[in-house]
């Protein structure tokens, strides 16, 4: 008998958005409010936990064709990367600065570079935590 | 100002935790998985949900602060705990957990039929092609024979 997970897959499709806004939220916030780059990168792990859970990991992976052992390998990259640069302005390693930006839409914003900094470690844990889940899931 | 806000508040949060004692209770007395889903989903649901709202009012009507967060827990736990306990329930009941004191279980029968037919219908839809085929086959050769 063809199970028939209707009611998961349907919830499933509501509740993604919901968290990967909610993470969203999370990684913008992390300067000034609780949240930041760890967490926001775990709850999009979560968020694309459930999306295996609930339609299968091939069809996932089809829709979703990111290889995440280079998502993980990309983050720290970047992380190590914004450490770099402010050497090459003759700073120590990882100094970070921020300033204020007059945006389009938001008007006087405040910019730090710690946001490419929390970039990469977002895109370290999302890599790492499905890739765990992934490797725990699969049969080699 | 700040006194009306914690009257709201506390009412609701005290309905809450009061709903979600009377789920706690339901999940210790009731006898099986089946009953003791339907107390721990709808009333600790209802509970969690007084709960936030009560914050919610709370900070909007003494601090005017208006948490976009809280109304996005509301909605989240509204959606997706009714789920889970469907989810809960329906493995339960794939893997055969008895049910205290049914009288009557309509899925079973369909359970059980949907599984039946499936394995005969399988199986006549290939007769039925094997067959059909060497039908067409006779009368392919009936009609060259018989030219």
């Amino acid at each position: 008998m063809k199970p028939n997970n209707v009611i998961l897959q349907t919830v499933t499709r509501v509740a993604v958005f919901i968290i990967f806004t909610f993470s969203i939220y999370l990684f913008m916030s992390g300067h000034h409010q609780p949240g930041g780059g760890f967490i926001g990168g775990l709850s999009t792990a979560a968020a694309i936990v459930l999306l295996y859970l609930s339609f299968g990991i091939e069809k996932v992976r089809e829709n979703i064709p990111v290889d995440f052992k280079k998502l993980a390998a990309v983050g720290v990259f970047i992380a190590v990367g914004t450490g770099l640069v402010s050497i090459v302005y003759g700073q120590p390693f990882l100094t970070q600065t921020f300033g204020h930006v007059n945006l389009p839409i938001f008007g006087d914003t405040e910019l730090a570079s710690a946001m490419v900094f929390d970039t990469g470690v977002a895109l370290a844990v999302i890599g790492t935590a499905v890739n765990i889940i992934l490797s725990i899931s699969e049969d080699r | 100002m700040s006194g009306s806000g914690e009257a709201v508040g506390a009412i609701l949060i005290l309905v809450g935790a009061i709903f979600s004692l009377i789920s706690a209770i339901g999940g210790i007395r009731l006898p099986d998985v089946y009953t003791r889903s339907h107390a721990a989903s709808k009333s600790s649901t209802l509970g969690v949900l007084c709960a936030l709202a009560g914050t919610l009012l709370y900070f909007l009507i003494s601090d005017g602060i208006f948490s976009v967060r809280l109304i996005l827990g509301i909605f989240f736990v509204f959606l997706t705990a009714p789920v889970a306990a469907h989810v809960l329930c329906r493995s339960a009941y794939r893997n055969d957990v008895p049910m205290a004191g049914a009288v009557e279980d309509e899925l079973a029968q369909y359970y059980g039929m949907n599984k039946d037919d499936q394995g005969t219908v399988e199986k006549d839809v290939v007769k039925l092609d094997a067959s059909s085929i060497s039908m067409i086959d006779k009368e392919a050769s009936l009609h060259t024979s018989e030219t």
